[in-house]
């Protein structure tokens, strides 16, 4: 089973996430993730899914997206040279003794604190989805207390 | 102009001029609007016939059918015959009222989130919010239901959208920068396909209800005789290749014939056109057309190499492709193969016990068959009678045989015959029931006799639910739960009590003179045709095994 990030351009209707997830699930196939966004064109939205699946089950899934009639372009991104981010805000118990630990490996991940607390504070970071699960797992020795992450978005690489 | 107004303009310009459907609360508007327009409404006695009717009328003409139901319950009864059209390709339009849009997901009465519940189910829906997109969202439903892979668009109307006033103008064109469906293949594919028919000595054409949809039955009668390839048609499929044909082997698959399934089993190469590799086609996949390379002509990329791993996909239509690649192709040297496959057909006929005192079901299909000349549009339920009707009614032109395929609704073909005689009112329309099959939309003898629509019925009447009976004889060691239906009404006395004709047959020879009674007697007949209780639909191709292990006897 490979992990494939697919890439699909929408036309930006009410209905339009449901169709998209009803389709995957109505196939059986488990959504890691998926985000969605509007694009530089109002009227259409960019959904990036990732899912896990042999190539056979991809090919399928891909063609039925390009059935939907809301369905404008499908892009398996896997397959493609492309740019992956993900957003992560993650709040982590933080005392006296441990503040300026959390502070320093923010610091190394680049990522920045946007709340503070006497009992905790909450982290902004962005990256792939390799360097996030990097970031929990350095501050989970302290305690996470929440998490939200926002899944991948993906665009492919111009071609220079 | 009002939106319910709005509504008939645009089904008007659609050129539609019958409408199966049924009121309620919220479509009281559009049901007035209809009241004096220039459209035909025939009123069902429950959603699901109408939705069934537009069906029937759909694969009889090759025209979109139109459906309508009210809100909630009215909608949520036409699930079924949209799945039904869903499954088998077959375009129609289905319009459903909606509780206006300020009490939209406030559970209001009647309400339904139907857009949200077909959505797996339709080629694609609308819901109208605003009675400014109602004319262009009309013409994108026409346009979706009936180009490309066709299937079934629901348009969802809530009241006040029906009742809400604006300019009328009907758009000339469809802009869906998401909708582009494929009609030519692709040339080079086409060549690779010509080459591999110019190398094979063992061709086989397996051909579906794309043939159909398509308009192809000359193409694949043309393109057949030039490549001197044998034809198997799949249930949808019948018609699309005449059954009188020399190069038809019959229908393949679960209840197909020895011929054919030894003859896709045994090929070098299989040309399958218009078909989806359904698995009442394939049995075990890894066993279908196991040496053989594999050709898919289909509208819908998303049928090729769903089951079937294909060596050269061909995506546009059907009749385009067949009309490309006949210059490029020539007289393949199947004489061998011809004679081993007239061999299979002569060693492993459809048969029966023709010497029974009894009736048999198949006897009947076949007096059927001969009484109408084989000319009649014929309607099927679910289970026997539509294996039986298959098997031993021979088709020679589409879009005579009516029958829900892939989804496999019983209480089908009743409604069903109702759309087809309402688009074609000159033809001579059965419906070959059972008598399961017939009390899931038996309300319609209503509708019949109030049009006095010239319908008939025969039912194949073994007080059983007779497939269901037959897998449990055959793999549940004969017990027969919940598949008895001994206690059946007298389907004669149900007919006459609506004022149909009913005619119940306990005898041999009573069967042809009813038939011949039935044709000859204006409006709806029903036959009730007393047949041997646990015959079985032979041969067969048991679930998950491959078609090449046919059990020819029960």
């Amino acid at each position: 089973m490979k992990r494939h990030t697919i890439s699909v351009l929408v036309e930006n209707h009410p209905g339009v996430l449901a169709r998209i997830a009803g389709l995957f699930s109505g196939r059986g196939f488990n959504i890691e993730s998926l985000s969605v966004g509007e694009t530089e064109d109002p009227t259409a939205s960019r959904m990036t899914v990732v899912v896990q699946g042999d190539d056979p089950i991809l090919e399928q899934v891909t063609k039925q997206l390009n059935k939907l009639v809301d369905v404008i372009k499908v892009s398996d991104l896997t397959k493609e040279d492309f740019i992956e981010r993900e957003l992560v805000l993650i709040k982590v118990n933080a005392d006296g003794r441990s503040r300026s630990e959390i502070v320093q490996i923010a610091t190394i991940f680049r990522a920045r604190i946007v709340d503070v607390a006497p009992k905790a504070v909450t982290i902004e970071a962005t990256g792939t989805e390799d360097k996030i699960n990097a970031l929990v797992n350095m501050l989970k020795p302290f305690g996470i207390r929440e998490m939200a992450r926002t899944g991948t978005v993906a665009l492919m690489r111009t071609v220079r | 102009m009002s939106g319910a107004h709005i509504l008939v303009e645009s089904l008007v310009k659609e050129d539609v001029n019958t409408i199966f459907g049924y009121p309620g609360g919220v479509v009281l508007g559009i049901f007035d609007a209809l009241f004096d327009a220039p459209l035909r409404v025939i009123l069902t006695r429950h959603e699901q016939a109408a939705a069934h009717a537009a069906d029937g009328y759909a694969r009889a003409s090759g025209k979109v059918g139109v459906c309508m139901s009210t809100s909630g319950p009215g909608a949520t009864n036409l699930v079924t015959g949209i799945a039904t059209a869903y499954m088998d390709s077959i375009p129609i339009v289905a319009l459903t009222g909606q509780v206006a849009t300020p009490l939209i997901g406030g559970d209001a009465f009647q309400e339904a989130d139907i857009t949200g519940i077909t959505r797996p189910i339709t080629k694609h829906n609308y819901l109208v919010r605003d009675v400014r997109d109602l004319a262009r969202t009309i013409k994108e439903a026409f346009h979706i239901a009936s180009t490309g892979r066709p299937g079934p668009v629901l348009v969802d109307l809530p009241k006040d959208v029906t009742v809400n006033e604006a300019e009328f103008k009907y758009p000339k064109t469809v802009e869906l920068r998401g909708y582009k469906p494929t009609y030519e293949g692709h040339p080079r594919q086409i060549k690779r396909a010509a080459e591999q028919i110019a190398k094979s000595e063992r061709p086989v054409i397996y051909a579906g209800g794309g043939v159909i949809s398509s308009g192809a039955s000359r193409e694949l009668r043309e393109f057949a005789h030039k490549i001197q390839a044998p034809v198997t048609l799949t249930l949808l499929g019948l018609g699309g290749f005449p059954a009188s044909a020399p190069l038809f082997v019959g229908m393949l698959g679960m209840h197909g014939t020895k011929c054919a399934n030894s003859a896709v089993s045994e090929c070098d190469l299989l040309i399958a056109i218009g078909a989806r590799c359904d698995d009442r086609v394939t049995g075990k996949v890894d066993k279908f057309a196991p040496n053989a390379t594999i050709i898919h002509i289909d509208i819908d990329p998303a049928a090729i190499s769903k089951s079937v791993v294909v060596d050269i996909p061909i995506v546009g239509d059907v009749k385009n492709i067949l009309a490309q690649l006949m210059p490029l192709v020539k007289k393949c040297n199947t004489e061998a193969w011809l004679k081993q496959v007239e061999k299979w057909k002569k060693e492993y006929p459809l048969t029966y016990d023709k010497k029974a005192k009894t009736i048999k079901p198949q006897y009947v299909v076949e007096q059927i068959y001969e009484a109408t000349g084989g000319d009649a549009i014929i309607a099927t339920e679910v289970g026997q009678n539509q294996m039986w009707a298959a098997q031993f009614y021979r088709f020679d032109a589409p879009r005579r045989f009516l029958s829900s395929g892939g989804l496999g609704t019983m209480g089908y073909g009743f409604p069903a015959a109702i759309g087809a005689q309402i688009a074609c009112p000159d033809r001579l329309v059965f419906d070959i029931a059972g008598d399961g099959s017939f009390q899931m939309n038996i309300q319609e003898l209503a509708t019949v006799v109030r049009l006095k629509l010239p319908v008939k019925v025969a039912i194949l009447n073994n007080q059983f639910l007779g497939m269901v009976r037959q897998w449990q004889k055959m793999f549940y060691g004969g017990r027969y739960s919940s598949s008895c239906l001994a206690d059946n009404p007298d389907f004669a006395k149900v007919a006459q009590a609506y004022g149909a004709t009913g005619i119940r047959i306990t005898e041999k020879r009573h069967v042809r003179p009813a038939i011949e009674t039935a044709i000859k007697t204006p409006g709806p007949v029903i036959l009730d045709f007393m047949v041997e209780r646990e015959e079985n639909v032979m041969p067969m191709v048991p679930a998950g095994a491959a078609i090449s292990e046919m059990i020819m006897e029960a």
